[in-house]
């Protein structure tokens, strides 16, 4: 992982103002650090060997009261920085991850790709608080105070300066010399680590068991055994792993105490001056003060940085090229052709679709069935877009169907998934997704066609009802419904239904069929069955197979 | 909250109150080297203090590097006592309802560790060294050492203090629309199919961006009083050294301050201040250990689910006829009642189910009688003892159950199905698999009984977990069985496949199956329908199917369904 990534500079644009003001901050406090070590000398010198008076000292010392002032000050700037870039850029992140991921669609979202996504949107890109309050700024002090130091200690005595040139680069060319040769060893250990960690949440879980089998009041002594495991294994690692920050403390101290002694010595000898000693021995800690900081500050910065290249690789995925053609036909004129449709999944030996070839005429209701796995909802997917046939095409009325602008492609069609999706809001935003202008009364009369409004007006604040996430606080037969309802209000010439009953009871599953019925009326309709009172709709049924087509 | 070992705790301060002793000490030997060395002695009377600088040079890193093993070490012996002591508690208590109780419960025993090793240990070091670098100073200077006094209470109680009351107002002002966002971006991740369907991304989007802004700008708004506590602490080390000047100067002059300690003094707040610099995360820190301490104490607090007999009846001898009469009980004190008024007789070698929709009480009716759970009102007696007399452990072994949420844990396959009886030989177990019906499967895996199973056996599909469990039970060859819906999360299927291996292995056994699937049900004595807690109907299966009533309404509601999907599975 590389201390400032530049694909962080790139995607959030905030960073490059935040580097800069803590590179403008960093000076400050260089130049301030500098300015307090050189009146400290002054004064101290001045009233031990001089001994001058307060009066005598009085313009120095107000000097060191602004210089002090002036480092609060820095000091305050810096976090306040830190704290609005570090929430400008997590925003920033979080729009453009959203963003992307909309661009590339629900056949790369599926499966455990959305929830990963929405951790790392939400908690993984809050972790980048530690790095942009904490490791970042310190960086640039790393980079830019021990120059300054060095510089200034250079200009007083050259010996000190050689000291502090010859031993600073060894702590980081150490810290990374110790890092790559723990590293085997590290990773040899983090197996025994991850699975002795997730033994007491394992056992916990286990407890009604453990109970049954009369083996609970045993397991508590394996608990304290596991654990003093996991405590060995870990201090072995970690008897490996502090010893690098061992030798960044070590070269930081024991060359400050080499310059203190050498400049002692010199000091008996008349070589240098006090006020030259006094500034080197104030400097000189200040020179490895922020790399030792970086070091401690590094680990409060990896979640964060994790989270950010995730984003990196997701923002940087190439998203498919839609098509640009957005006078789409009339498709309750148009006919819509499967050519030998075949769409592999990957890491699946067998396609999701083989060579399917199908006919869709207009106004036509069509039933798919088939076993399930055989491709029925890919199938919806292809005609809906968010999936590409990996060989063959999809015709409207001769035009590829890779050609149309998806969105002016699917502003034609209504969909209602197999487990669908509700939106925290009320039931009428839900229910409205697809024509949010739409007025109350149709979207009563949507609910009612749906078999949804008995329901519905039974529940606290009726339409105005706030559901939870994912439609919490509904049945899965009620977010069918409402999802019905979504579909009929979006008034589409194509209708794309999957299972839209399987969690309905018979009677409520004969009034959706019977709007089903009602809306395929000058419409199209591709319904994917798996009851017969469906089935019985189609003006057609085609059996989907595993291995190919039926039509 | 934890039974914490003194000298281990002691050690780990000792050590780092070395390392931080020895950089306040490195600087304040320096100083007064130097200005002595500035009065041109003999080399020699420098010696010893040219030795102390190189010894504190290499001791503090040192010392900080055994600071951080014993601290360490110290923290995870805490833990692997906490967590013993949170285990025996929630053994206890029974079982967690709920959510993802478990998992935070585990996260916060975890977090509590984070007491010791990142607020006490740092926070008394810095106290420690803290304390004597004030006492050098006043030694050297009582007024000097005054300056350091107040500048280190600022930077190291007021400093932290501040910047934990900021960053806990600003994340109660930014937690309401925190969690709007956050459930905003969730919510549109999962539901992003839905939104691109119906071409509602963009303004989806745009909802997000608007939060995000809104977000941002209460975060900038806090941003000011956040920087306070970093600039106060910065300010409080500034001025230590200026004023440790400003009372040094006239001593010096007064004669009061030996010249050459003049710098010593001034250095030393210099030196002292890194002592408090990592306070301000402690205090942070502090917060957050707090509040997950406050839960583990909620958690063992609660009372326990059974009341123990303080001089328990001994288990009577098999055969056991278990006896349940007008049994009430609920799962809080004052709570609904989730049983009220169960009557139910199992004698030697009986079957009986018990049958009824989610929330009917069958799963409370289990924990009362494997005694995880106090009747709240009538009796259950075992051999006519009543179970309250009989030590829960010894309960179980008459009593035991292959339930629904029966735990695979992440070992293999023989080991979970030996936990029922350790000393089981590796015949026994594979016959306890052969009933099971799983045998062939196991034999056929490259590992066989040795298959590691995952966590929560998630490296086996839903009907092999149950198998196991089952042959676990098998395998302890309890005298009563209760089958607490052991087909759930199972399509039908493999849930009938199962019900019916279920029937068959416990014929003659003493038996209760808790299920809300009726299929099957022909083959056991009674059956007792639950609704609300109470007993809505009983009968055998042929005679409440003969009857109109709730049995015969589940029953053809079950086959309709059936139908359906069997029909829907061959249609035209």
């Amino acid at each position: 992982m590389k201390p400032l990534d530049p694909r962080l500079l790139r995607y959030a644009r905030t960073t490059r103002v935040y580097l800069a003001l803590s590179v403008a901050l960093g000076a400050a406090t260089a130049g301030l650090v500098i300015a307090q070590a050189t009146l400290l000398a002054d004064l101290i010198a001045r009233a031990f060997l001089g001994g001058a008076s307060l009066a005598a000292l009085r313009t120095p010392l107000l000097l060191l009261l602004g210089v002090v002032a002036g480092r609060a000050l820095v000091a305050w700037l810096q976090e306040v920085a830190a704290h609005r870039s570090s929430a400008a850029v997590k925003s920033q992140l979080r729009g453009r991850l959203l963003a992307q991921a909309v661009r590339l669609g629900p056949a790369w979202l599926s499966g455990e790709r959305g929830g990963e996504l929405a951790t790392v949107a939400t908690r993984g890109v809050d972790a980048l608080d530690g790095y942009f309050s904490r490791y970042l700024p310190q960086l640039v002090l790393a980079v830019i105070v021990p120059l300054a130091v060095g510089v200034r200690i250079l200009s007083g005595d050259w010996v000190s300066a050689l000291i502090i040139v010859l031993t600073l680069p060894l702590i980081p060319v150490f810290a990374i010399l110790v890092g790559l040769s723990t590293r085997a060893k590290m990773d040899r250990q983090w197996r025994t680590l991850s699975m002795l960690a997730g033994h007491f949440l394992d056992v916990v879980s286990g407890l009604p068991t453990l109970k049954v089998f009369g083996r609970a009041k045993a397991q508590a002594r394996t608990v304290r055994e596991v654990t003093d495991r996991y405590r060995r294994a870990t201090m072995a690692t970690l008897r490996v792993a502090f010893l690098s920050a061992l030798v960044l403390e070590l070269l930081a101290t024991l060359s400050v105490a080499l310059v203190a002694v050498s400049i002692g010595l010199r000091l008996v000898n008349g070589e240098i001056g006090l006020r030259t000693a006094l500034l080197v021995l104030i400097l000189a800690p200040e020179a490895y003060l922020p790399l030792r900081q970086v070091g401690a500050q590094y680990h409060a910065s990896v979640e964060g940085l994790t989270a950010a290249e995730r984003i990196f690789e997701v923002v940087e995925t190439p998203a498919p090229a839609g098509g640009t053609v957005t006078d789409v036909p009339d498709l309750t004129r148009a006919t819509i052709r499967l050519d030998g449709v075949t769409v592999g999944y990957d890491g699946r030996d067998a396609p999701a679709l083989a060579d399917l070839s199908l006919t869709v005429h207009p106004g036509e209701t069509v039933a798919l069935v088939g076993p399930s796995g055989a491709g029925k909802s890919t199938l919806l997917a292809v005609l809906l877009g968010f999936v590409r046939p990996d060989a063959g095409r999809v015709l409207v009325d001769w035009t590829d169907l890779a050609a149309f602008d998806p969105d002016a492609w699917r502003a034609r069609i209504a969909w209602v998934p197999q487990r669908p999706y509700l939106f925290a809001g009320t039931v009428a935003d839900n229910i409205r997704l697809g024509r949010p202008d739409a007025t109350d009364d149709e979207v009563r009369r949507a609910a009612s066609d749906a078999n949804a409004l008995e329901f519905v007006e039974a529940l606290p604040d009726g339409f105005a009802t706030r559901l939870g996430d994912g439609g919490a606080g509904l049945s899965a037969g009620q977010r069918q419904r409402v999802a019905l309802a979504r579909a009929f209000l979006r008034d589409a010439p194509l209708l794309l239904l999957d299972e839209p009953t399987s969690n309905l009871d018979a009677e409520s599953e004969a009034a959706v069929a019977e709007a089903i019925r009602r809306a395929a009326a000058g419409r199209t309709v591709v319904l994917v069955a798996h009851r017969p009172a469906l089935a019985a709709l189609a003006d057609r049924t085609v059996r989907i197979e595993p291995a190919g087509v039926a039509a | 909250m934890t039974g914490v070992r003194p000298a281990r705790l002691l050690l780990a301060l000792f050590f780092g109150v070395l390392a931080l002793g020895s950089g306040v000490a490195l600087m304040a030997t320096s100083a007064w080297l130097i200005s002595r060395a500035a009065q041109h002695p003999p080399v020699l009377t420098l010696m010893v203090a040219i030795v102390a600088v190189r010894a504190f040079g290499i001791g503090r890193g040192v010392f900080r590097y055994a600071e951080r093993l014993t601290g360490h070490d110290v923290t995870f012996r805490v833990l692997a006592d906490l967590r013993a002591r949170v285990y025996e508690r929630l053994e206890r208590v029974g079982p967690l309802r709920g959510g993802d109780l478990l998992g935070r419960l585990v996260a916060d025993v975890d977090a509590v560790q984070d007491l010791y090793l990142r607020v006490l240990l740092p926070g008394a070091a810095a106290a420690v060294v803290g304390g004597a670098s004030v006492g050098l100073a006043w030694a050297l200077l009582p007024a000097a050492g005054a300056v350091l006094l107040a500048a280190l209470l600022v930077a190291g109680l007021l400093a932290p203090w501040l910047s934990a009351v900021a960053a806990r107002r600003a994340e109660s002002r930014g937690a309401e629309l925190r969690g709007e966002l956050t459930a905003h971006v969730v919510d549109t991740l999962r539901g992003a199919p839905e939104l691109i369907a119906y071409g509602a991304a963009p303004e989806r989007l745009a909802e997000a961006a608007r939060l995000d802004r809104a977000h941002t700008r209460t975060a900038a708004r806090s941003s000011a009083s956040a920087g306070a506590g970093a600039a106060l602490a910065t300010l409080a080390g500034g001025l230590a050294v200026w004023g440790a000047l400003a009372v040094g100067v006239p001593a010096v002059r007064s004669g009061r301050l030996d010249g050459v300690l003049l710098a010593v003094v001034v250095l030393l707040p210099l030196a002292a201040f890194e002592v408090v610099a990592g306070l301000p995360l402690a205090a942070r820190t502090l917060g957050g250990v707090r509040r997950s301490a406050d839960r583990v104490r909620a958690v063992l607090d609660r009372p326990d689910a059974v009341r123990e007999p303080v001089s328990p009846e001994p288990l009577p001898a098999p055969p056991y006829a278990l006896r349940v009469r007008d049994l009430r009980a609920r799962w809080t004190p004052g709570g609904p009642y989730a049983l009220d008024g169960v009557s139910l007789d199992l004698a030697p070698g009986r079957r009986c189910a018990v049958v009824g929709p989610s929330g009917s009480g069958k799963t409370t009716l289990t924990a009362v009688l494997l005694r995880l759970l106090d009747p709240a009102g009538g009796e259950v007696s075992l051999n006519d003892v009543d179970l309250r007399e009989i030590a829960g452990d010894d309960v179980r072994r008459a009593v035991g159950v292959c339930g629904q949420d029966a735990h695979l844990f992440d070992t293999t396959i023989g080991e979970n199905v030996r936990l029922a009886r350790p000393d089981a030989t590796e015949e026994e177990v594979r016959d306890a698999l052969r009933r099971a019906r799983l045998l062939d499967w196991v034999s056929a895996l490259p590992a066989g009984l040795d298959t590691y199973v995952g966590e929560h056996g998630a490296r086996v599909s839903g009907g092999q977990r149950q198998r196991v469990a089952l042959a676990r039970t098998l395998l302890a060859d309890f005298p009563i069985l209760l089958l607490d819906e052991p087909a759930e999360h199972l399509d039908v299927a493999t849930a009938d496949a199962l019900t019916a291996d279920l029937l068959a292995v416990t014929e003659g056994r003493t038996t209760l199956l808790v299920t809300h699937r009726l299929a099957g049900l022909a083959a056991v004595d009674e059956i007792l329908v639950l609704s609300g807690g109470r007993v809505a109907d009983r009968g055998t299966h042929a005679g409440l199917l003969s009857r109109p009533g709730p049995y015969r309404d589940m029953w053809e509601r079950e086959r309709e369904h059936d139908d359906a999907l069997t029909a829907g599975r061959i249609a035209p």
